[in-house]
């Protein structure tokens, strides 16, 4: 056999002992040995969930200074702050699969790399506060409990506990809904027009139908992804709408009706053109929010520099040390 | 130096004046945690974000407690948010560094380092209060008040031993922001009597410990301590900056805009 035929053999080898590993429901762990595009595709899918942790503080943090009472500032201080930490360690899972978290910060200021198309859209009253907690952490938790046993196991750990946060996040939006709802007719519009701004988008952020989803088969094979984006944005509905009917809004869909058969909510038609839209930059916030991540990294700039020159001269003071009393 | 509290048979301070003088340590926690509050999402460094937002939450939670016996001591029905939500500027009694805008970190940083320098002696000091209440949150709160210190400290050093972009920035933000510490040490009537009710010690002791790890803390930045004489500024009085006024409007609208309701 010729090396080149050699190394395809044992290639094709690592391959199936790979697939086989998955199969079995073994967790790939960093120095285990794995496809490249499987490293890529996690990379990818892991940069991004980071990237909209962090941009997705700013939605939220739009109300930071204004949250009408000193128990929901701290509520809202501690909500944003778990973020923050999602992203931190997800960006730590991304490196376990040699990604830089500088490079992958560029990536998305220089457009190589997403974050989530939902945070494109606004914040314009308190309310807005509640409804992303419930139906937009409401809706990630639908996406990210079954990452919990997704074959990578850093990204499976680190789920672990994003899921128990966000899961907390979704009670508490849900709260601040249901004291609004159950307040002042002013209260009560507030709490039905975020409901009206979200719905949609929250749907959309499950991803384009099973038939257009351009990642999921590999990924389903590769046990990233358990269930198809149509299953979890019907899981979603059908836990929903019971909860908006105890709240007592409305949700903004004509068609939205109780189908006996399957017992499953049917919805009216996705506007995917705006999804397509959003997610091609022309959302009401994407200019806002790639502009402030980036302002933020880039005034910080010499803040990165001192602390990286301070470190080099401590380390450098470190060595001497030893150095001398090493003579 | 260890710091003492009056022990004699002082006047207690009665529960009006008391209140007011709490109000000083509430509203400074109070308006330093929501500037801190406005910096999240933008820091330099993600863990940044994280640090910014436990000083802004520790700093909420302490003006809550602060707020809430000062408005138990005033016997007029105010809560925490009554205080923070519907008091006008000149009704605040925070440290005007405080109010101070968030600037760029190193500013952030240097206005953490003097408030929590101030903070940090008054919360040891008053862990010996001769007031329960006093005593009771002093000593819930002062190791929070430590690690704001060592945060703010930390990063001193960073800056001023960093780059010399970094250090030139640190001096600066030091000597700019050192100009409102006039009031963290000098006393006035109220801190007069609230020394002599053994409720803290009096600022001219506190301003012996602050001032001691001040130094320690610009030398291992190798920074050059501020010369600049203090102005004559009084936040605690109520008497604010333009400043405070745009932050009050931004922080109570919401609440004002629908009086009364639950939130």
């Amino acid at each position: 056999m010729s090396d080149v035929a050699v190394h395809d053999a044992s290639h094709q080898a690592q391959e199936t002992n790979f697939q086989a590993r998955l199969d079995a429901e073994d967790k790939i762990e960093p120095k285990d040995w794995m496809p490249d595009a499987y490293r890529k595709t996690l990379i990818r899918q892991i940069s991004q969930h980071a990237h909209s942790e962090v941009v997705g503080m700013l939605p939220e943090g739009n109300w930071l200074t204004r949250a009408p009472s000193l128990r929901r500032k701290a509520i809202l201080i501690a909500k944003v702050q778990d973020e923050g930490g999602h992203g931190a360690y997800l960006y730590s899972a991304a490196e376990t699969l040699g990604a830089s978290r500088d490079q992958l910060e560029i990536d998305l200021i220089e457009g190589r790399s997403r974050y989530s198309s939902i945070f494109n859209y606004p914040t314009p009253s308190w309310a807005d506060v509640g409804a992303i907690g419930w139906l937009v952490d409401g809706a990630a938790i639908m996406n990210q409990v079954p990452l919990c046993r997704c074959s990578y196991g850093p990204y499976a750990r680190a789920m672990v506990r994003i899921c128990k946060e966000e899961s907390f996040h979704q009670r508490q939006g849900f709260e601040i809904m249901q004291v609004l709802a159950s307040g002042t007719a002013a209260q009560k519009d507030m709490a039905q027009g975020a409901l009206n701004r979200w719905w949609w988008p929250a749907l959309m952020m499950f991803g384009p139908p099973d038939a257009a989803s351009v990642h999921s088969s590999k990924s389903m094979q590769w046990k990233i992804k358990r269930f198809s984006n149509d299953d979890l944005r019907q899981r979603f509905v059908d836990a929903t709408v019971p909860q908006t009917e105890h709240l007592g809004l409305s949700i903004p869909d004509d068609a939205l009706k109780l189908d006996k058969d399957s017992g499953h909510y049917q919805t009216g038609p996705i506007d995917w053109d705006e999804f397509n839209e959003v997610l091609n930059g022309n959302g009401p916030c994407n200019d806002d929010r790639l502009a402030q991540y980036t302002k933020a990294r880039t005034d910080g700039a010499w803040v990165r520099e001192a602390a990286s020159v301070f470190a080099e001269k401590k380390a450098a003071s470190v060595f001497a040390e030893k150095q001398g009393a090493s003579v | 130096m260890a710091i003492t509290l009056n022990n004699s048979t002082s006047p207690a301070l009665n529960d009006e004046a008391l209140s007011r003088y709490l109000l000083r340590m509430g509203d400074t926690c109070l308006i330093l945690g929501h500037r801190m509050s406005e910096l999240m999402g933008h820091a330099p460094i993600l863990e940044e974000d994280l640090s910014i937002a436990n000083i802004a939450l520790e700093q909420i939670d302490q003006a809550r407690a602060w707020l809430t016996l000062a408005g138990e001591l005033e016997s007029a029905g105010r809560d925490e948010d009554a205080l923070a939500y519907y008091r006008d500027e000149h009704e605040f009694f925070n440290l005007t560094l405080a109010e101070q805008p968030n600037g760029h970190f190193g500013d952030t940083v240097a206005r953490q380092l003097l408030v929590s320098a101030w903070q940090r002696e008054w919360y040891q000091s008053a862990t010996k209060s001769r007031n329960e209440q006093v005593q009771r949150l002093a000593t819930k709160f002062l190791p929070q008040s430590e690690y704001h210190w060592r945060w703010a400290n930390d990063w001193l050093q960073r800056l001023g031993d960093g780059t010399p972009l970094s250090h030139e920035r640190a001096q600066h933000s030091v000597d700019v922001l050192w100009r409102f510490t006039g009031e963290l040490f000098s006393a006035d009537d109220l801190d007069e009597a609230a020394a002599a009710a053994g409720i803290v010690a009096h600022p001219s002791e506190l301003s012996t410990a602050s001032r001691a790890a001040l130094s320690q803390a610009f030398n291992n930045a190798t920074l050059t301590p501020p010369v600049a004489e203090p102005i004559r500024w009084h936040g605690k009085r109520g008497e604010h900056g333009e400043t405070l006024g745009l932050l009050l409007a931004e922080m109570q609208s919401l609440a004002r805009a629908h009086p009364g309701v639950n939130w």
